[in-house]
This record gives structure tokens, C-alpha cells and sequence, in this order.
């Protein structure tokens, strides 16, 4: 599945009413380290069962990054039943976004 | 059976990506190792301007083209950590977390890492207060008072970049001297909402959860300063990770691999390029010109083997 772009229209409809755990991709255009992350989180999309991965803009959704209290990007929050439940922050392969996503 | 190589680069900084261009291009086989991500350090860079012929790129366009460049010319980029090196015969064993390699020549490029201050709760707070990339986290501190600690062109670029978000930034070093570009140094004292607090050490890191202060000292008064923060950006400079080659090539006193300009290492067959060898000046460009010279030197030390 393609990585769903989070938006402040739809993030609690996608993530918020999900009943399958949730991986967010929090990223900024400016930040070399997402830019690198990012594809991985796509290659993760594609492959995923059992959960869904979407991803926020926080240059575009900064109230969003507020609102979770995100102050190091990238950060992924894994969200279960619309609630974090883990949060990782910098760089990590593949492999390590996968063991995230089920854990 | 483990892959062989004639050249085994480890890490995909570049530095390694340029030695695996110059190898490729040598006729030679090239397989790059890296941990992470590929580009290594200057990914954090939003832009770099002190690239010859280049007048500006951003970091990360640079190491993907530097990428694109290596694997077009048929490098081979595998994403597994090196854990050990070992000559058997005039082969060169590289073990990694995920199989073998024999490689006829090593080079390694494994780069620095940011060094930490190594004070309590730096670890635990990054992400509540504390970051290593002013440019990825700064515009979280819109507004907000924040710190950088540091004298080097990062720490100065980093709060000429914090200023223009931040209400205030201090510049917190611990010599009277900074050792950053003196354009760079002039820029920040232009800057109002900057203040400079030289020759301190820090002292603490307050906070319960997440940082909301420090405290230094005055080295010649020895008084005691709080000062209330919400952000502290940690540029202190970078520390090489090389200890698992300890045994396989001689290090300084700083960890970095000993060489000279002709990235030659005390072991034959073992090269270096990059800011983990001992150097003088570490910037992309010499980064660069390690990985030409250590690429060209390891395939001239293959027809000799």
C-alpha cells in the first residue's frame, strides 16, 4: 500500500479510526536525514501487513508537530487504537522500521 | 562463499562513495558497506557553498548525486555494519552483521560521529530538548530560547541559522576564542538577539522530563550561571568510531587511523579516506580527494599484490 499523506482534514479519520496500528512518518522537506528515511518508510508501505503507514509534513502541518509534541525530525510514531504507543527519532533502516511498525 | 571484490569500501560517506567512483572507474570492482544511511555528514547541511565548482547544492542533493554517480558506474551499496577485518593471505575478510566479503583491498571511510558532551540526561533528552542538527529541529523552537554549545564553523553556522527563528540564542563555548570563519563570526555578532558566554564549562543540564536549562561556570571566576532554555544545540565537533580496526591498523590518541596524504595505513592492503583518518582540515572537499587518492592507491596496491 502507498504511504497515505496526512493531512489536518484527515488525520483522525485515518489514524484516529484505524483499526489496524498506524506508522507516521513525521518530515520536512529541509531536513536531509527525513529525506533519506523517507524512501524507506515507502519500501516499508508497500510491504505492510497488519498495519498502515502514513506520513505528516510538519513544514506544512506545523500545528501538527506541536500538537505531538515533536521537537527532532524524522520521527516515526507508531499509533494503536489512535494513541502513540512507541516513537523513534533519526535515521534507521529498513529492517529497524519494520521491528518499529510491529512492536 | 563470501562475494569478493576487488575493493571493499566501509561506509557511504563521501568519502567511500568517491573511492568507489574512482575504483569503478579504475576497472575495478567496488562494494560499499554502510550502517545507515548513505552521504554520511553532509546530509544534515541544507546548503553547501565551499564546494569547488559547485556554488551551492543542498547536502542531501549532494550525496544522492555522489550515490547515483558510484552505483551508474556499478558500485555496489549494501546497507550491513562491519564488524571486523582480517587479513587471510593477501585477501582481506570482511565480516559483516549480515555475511562475508573477501576484498583484494580494504579502504575505510567510516567517518565521525557528533560528539556528545557526555553530561547526565543528554542522552535521555534528546528529542525533549536536546538536538545534534540545528538545521533538521530548529524551526520547533520558534520563538523560544535556545543554546548552542560550541566554537567551530557548525556551532556558528548552526546559531546564525537558530537566530533567525529563535528569540534568543546563546553561544556557549568553553575557550575566549572561537575557532570558526571570522565571516561567519562577524555575521553572528551583527545578530541582536545573540548573546556569546566564552570561556565556561557547562556544568548541568536542569530539567525534569525534558531540558529547561543549564547551568556553566566561569573558568576564571569560577561563577556559577543559570540559564533558562528550551533548546540546546550540541556542536561540540565529531569523534571518529574506529575502535573495532584497533587491531588492524594503528590509531591515534584520538581514534583516528593513522596516514598520511597518501592514505596509506600501517597495514598493507588497508587504506583510509575521510574525516577518521588523522588530518588537519576535515571538509567535503578533502573528503573527496581522500577517496580518489585512497581508491587509486589500493588499485595500484592490487597489481602489485
Amino acid at each position: 500500500m502507498a504511504v497515505i499523506e496526512l493531512t489536518n482534514a484527515n488525520f483522525d479519520e485515518v489514524v484516529g479510526s484505524s483499526d489496524v496500528p498506524v506508522l507516521v512518518d513525521f518530515w520536512a522537506p529541509w531536513c536531509g536525514p527525513c529525506r533519506m528515511l523517507s524512501p524507506v518508510v515507502e519500501e516499508v508501505a508497500e510491504e505492510a501487513e497488519g498495519f498502515k503507514v502514513g506520513k505528516v509534513n510538519v513544514e506544512e502541518f506545523e500545528d501538527m508537530a506541536m500538537k505531538f509534541g515533536i521537537s527532532n525530525i524524522p520521527c516515526l510514531i507508531l499509533f494503536k487504537e489512535g494513541k502513540e504507543a512507541a516513537r523513534s527519532l533519526g535515521f534507521i533502516k529498513k529492517e529497524q522500521v519494520l521491528e518499529f511498525a510491529k512492536s | 562463499m563470501s562475494k569478493e571484490y576487488d575493493v571493499v569500501i566501509v561506509g557511504a560517506g563521501t568519502a567511500g562513495l568517491s573511492a568507489a567512483i574512482y575504483t569503478q572507474r579504475s576497472g575495478k570492482s567496488a562494494l560499499v558497506l554502510e550502517r545507515l544511511s548513505y552521504g554520511g555528514q553532509i546530509i544534515n547541511t541544507p546548503e553547501v557553498a565551499n564546494y569547488p565548482g559547485i556554488a551551492k547544492i543542498s547536502g542531501f542533493d549532494f550525496a544522492q548525486g555522489l550515490y547515483d554517480q558510484a552505483t551508474a558506474l556499478g558500485a555496489e551499496v549494501v546497507f550491513e555494519e562491519v564488524l571486523s577485518v582480517e587479513r587471510d593471505g593477501s585477501d582481506q575478510i570482511v565480516t559483516t552483521d549480515g555475511g562475508t566479503y573477501k576484498a583484494g583491498a580494504v579502504i575505510l571511510a567510516t567517518g565521525a560521529k557528533n560528539r556528545p558532551l557526555g553530561m547526565e540526561h543528554e542522552e535521555e533528552w534528546v528529542g525533549s530538548g536536546i538536538s545534534y542538527c540545528a538545521t533538521c529541529d530548529g524551526m520547533f523552537f520558534k520563538g523560544k530560547e535556545v543554546a548552542v554549545a560550541g566554537g567551530g564553523n557548525t556551532a556558528l553556522e548552526d546559531a546564525i541559522f537558530l537566530s533567525d527563528y529563535c528569540s534568543k540564542v546563546y553561544l556557549i563555548h568553553r575557550r575566549n576564542e572561537l575557532r570558526g570563519e571570522k565571516h561567519l563570526q562577524e555575521v553572528l555578532r551583527a545578530k541582536e538577539n545573540v548573546e556569546f558566554v566564552l570561556n565556561v564549562t557547562m556544568e548541568e543540564l536542569l530539567g525534569t522530563d525534558s531540558l529547561s536549562g543549564i547551568v556553566v561556570k566561569d573558568k576564571e571566576s569560577g561563577q556559577l550561571r543559570q540559564i533558562d532554555l528550551s533548546g540546546l544545540f550540541i556542536a561540540i565537533g565529531q569523534m571518529p568510531d574506529n575502535s573495532r580496526f584497533a587491531g588492524l591498523v594503528s590509531l591515534d590518541e584520538g581514534g583516528y587511523v593513522k596516514a598520511g596524504e597518501d592514505c596509506t595505513t600501517s597495514a598493507s592492503g588497508i587504506f583510509v579516506a575521510g574525516d577518521t583518518r588523522t588530518k588537519a582540515v576535515r571538509q567535503l572537499t578533502t573528503a573527496a580527494a581522500d577517496g580518489a587518492v585512497a581508491a587509486l592507491a589500493a588499485c595500484a596496491y592490487l597489481q602489485t599484490r
